[in-house]
């Protein structure tokens, strides 16, 4: 590969995973009141593989997208400060629109900057759905391959793993393509101070989107019932016996 | 109306899974309307017509040899062919590395809205709803779907399977045209040393943490788990230290579970540990800490040194084996 190759990172905005759940009074979403919002711990993989490639090629640009209300800026300079070259916003306020919504919007974006490698997270930690990184690639009609654990380049195919039930799965692609990122692809870097300084003067350009109808319907969200703090067996060896007899004769489950 | 389910193989042999979801759909085609119609997708049939006694009435087989293995984009234009071949109304997936993956493939192609990793279906004033977790289990969402099919994928291990006894499955071939290889092409798959069972299939799990102060002595968790017949699990902490495989953790950031048995040595219970398995039936914690937040969610606390607990357990478990 050679040229100005374009790879797109595409990142969510999403409270911190230390966030205790609140639900909004329209008793459908969460209240973001008090809440502290992160770059998705899956999408700094994603950012972060990006950049290698980057520097593996020696040229070439990486553009972070995201789709989200005015808070979302600050994401995409977290971006920016790890290393990616200019950010491009998505504007839509309000309650955030489904997967299918989300990677329509996201279609239409990187469609004519005509990416050679497009990564994702494999899943965002606060809809948990896993779903805008295949949905995407089906759209932008490219081979997609989902929850990588380990990514080789060599020319413009590249080998990678990812991890299905007692095994991982060895799989070639040639590029463009698109890859959702799982934990263990790398190590992401932190933003040094000179990146978060140069990461202030990164272009971020704006465009508001309207999504379309709603895909799914969210009728409401609840909090599970608390997982009651059962009993105190004993202490130490001693409380073995009984234990085993609670599994086998209480619990049946041994 | 009819519901279809996707049917998971692997090396010719239908995934356990599958009769999870067909026991669902069985459950769902009194309420929504059957029949309930499998779609498979594999380079030759997987003994299809067994699956009659899990619930399927009949079966649609797409044969290729790109089949051979997971082939994303060629499934995903097998199970819409069936889609547009028997007009289901609902189309279960199981929320597995396969179905996860395709699922949203199926959902972008058709145009319309998916609900994944479900725990619970059901019908709501004709209407069909889903409740799912979110925030790493720390919220439930429920939905609707206002677009038909309703895409579903269901978490392994919640839904029971069920058994008609001496029933067999139509299986029928479904025509899919593909040109050429598969662009992302599976060469192989590498199996985890020992064969062992995934984490998110296995009934029972004993997981070690920071506690077992080094990777040599995960050789008494490994132990323990021998004689309970269990699978080995970790928290992030030892993965990140080295002591443990990434395939290992489980939590927010690693695999979510919902064994029927789940132990905890060693482990404090950060949030991001309970978020992967507070949906086990029965959680047992070990920990020398009686202030640890495991406690909080366990249904059977020891407090103690693990060095000492741990093996007495085993040896307590290998003499009940041993009894009966
Ligand atoms: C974005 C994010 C994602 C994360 N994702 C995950 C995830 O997926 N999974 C996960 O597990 N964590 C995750 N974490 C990390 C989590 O916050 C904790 O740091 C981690 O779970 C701690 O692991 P631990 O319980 O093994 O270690 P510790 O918290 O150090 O606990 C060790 C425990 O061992 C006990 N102990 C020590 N010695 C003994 C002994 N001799 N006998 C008995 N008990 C003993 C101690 O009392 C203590 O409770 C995540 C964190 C973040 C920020
Ligand atoms: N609003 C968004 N803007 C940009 N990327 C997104 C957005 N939502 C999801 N993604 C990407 O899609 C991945 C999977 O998200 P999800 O399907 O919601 O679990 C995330 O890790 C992001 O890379």
């Amino acid at each position: 590969m050679g040229g100005n190759v374009i790879q797109v990172v595409c990142v969510k905005r999403v409270p911190d995973t230390e966030t205790r759940v609140k639900v909004a009074s329209d008793g459908r979403n969460l209240d973001p009141a008090g809440v502290t919002w992160v770059l998705n711990p899956y999408d700094e993989f994603a950012v972060e593989q990006a950049l290698r490639v980057r520097e593996k090629l020696g040229a070439g640009e990486v553009i972070v997208i995201s789709m989200g209300a005015a808070g979302v800026q600050t994401t995409l300079r977290n971006a920016l400060a790890m290393g990616a070259d200019r950010a491009i916003h998505l504007r839509h306020e309000g309650v955030a629109p489904d997967s299918l919504e989300v990677a329509r919007a996201l279609e239409a974006a990187i469609r004519p900057l005509a990416p050679a490698l497009v990564w994702l997270g494999k899943q965002a930690v606060d809809d948990d759905a896993a779903q805008v990184g295949p949905m995407l690639a089906t759209l932008l009609d490219l081979p997609c391959v989902s929850v990588v654990a380990s990514f080789e380049l060599s020319g413009d195919a590249a080998t990678l793993e990812r991890e299905i039930e007692g095994g991982r799965e060895v799989i070639e692609v040639r590029l463009p393509a698109l890859l959702t990122t799982d934990k263990g692809l790398n190590e992401p870097r932190y933003a040094s101070l000179k990146g978060i300084m140069a990461a202030k003067r990164k272009p971020i350009e704006e465009f508001a989107v309207t999504p379309g109808a709603p895909n799914i319907e969210v009728t409401a969200l609840t909090l599970p019932p608390p997982r009651s703090a059962g009993r105190r067996v004993g202490e130490g060896a001693a409380a073995v016996p009984e234990l085993v007899r609670l599994l086998r004769e209480e619990a049946r489950v041994i | 109306m009819s519901i279809l389910v996707f049917i998971e193989q692997r090396d010719g042999n239908v995934r356990s899974v599958t009769r999870e979801l067909l026991g669902e759909a069985t459950r769902l085609a009194s309420s929504v309307g059957g029949p309930v119609t499998g779609v498979c997708a594999a380079a030759a049939d997987p003994g299809l017509a067994q699956l009659g006694e899990a619930g399927a009435a009949r079966v649609l087989l797409a044969c290729h040899e790109r089949f051979a293995f997971y082939d994303g984009e060629g499934y995903a234009m097998a199970v819409e062919a069936a889609v547009r071949d028997v007009h289901p109304k609902v189309v279960l997936f199981a929320a597995s590395a396969m179905g996860r993956d395709l699922a949203p493939r199926v959902a972008a192609r058709l145009g319309v809205g998916l609900a994944s990793d479900c725990t619970q279906v059901g019908v709501e004033d004709g209407a069909l709803t889903a409740s799912r977790p979110v925030f790493a289990g720390k919220a439930l969402q429920r939905v609707r779907f206002p677009k038909a099919p309703a895409l579903l994928s269901l978490r392994p291990k919640v839904f029971a399977a069920v058994s008609i006894a001496g029933a067999t499955a139509a299986v029928e071939p479904l025509a899919v045209a593909m040109a050429g290889p598969a662009r992302a092409r599976v060469t192989r798959v590498a199996a985890v040393a020992g064969g062992r069972l995934d984490l998110t299939e296995s009934e029972i799990i004993v997981s070690g943490g920071r506690g077992l102060k080094g990777p040599e002595h995960f050789a008494l968790i490994e132990e323990l788990a021998g004689a309970l017949g269990a699978t080995v699990g970790a928290s992030r902490a030892v993965v990140d230290a080295g002591w443990r495989p990434h395939h290992d953790q489980v939590g927010q950031t690693g695999k979510t579970v919902s064994p029927k048995l789940y132990v905890a040595i060693g482990i404090s219970g950060a949030i991001q540990h309970l978020a992967g398995m507070s949906s086990s039936k029965c959680i047992v914690a070990i920990n020398k800490d009686p202030d640890a937040p495991i406690f909080k969610v366990a249904d059977y606390g020891l407090v103690g040194d693990l060095f000492e607990v741990v093996p007495a357990l085993t040896a307590a478990v290998r003499k009940l084996n041993a009894q009966t």
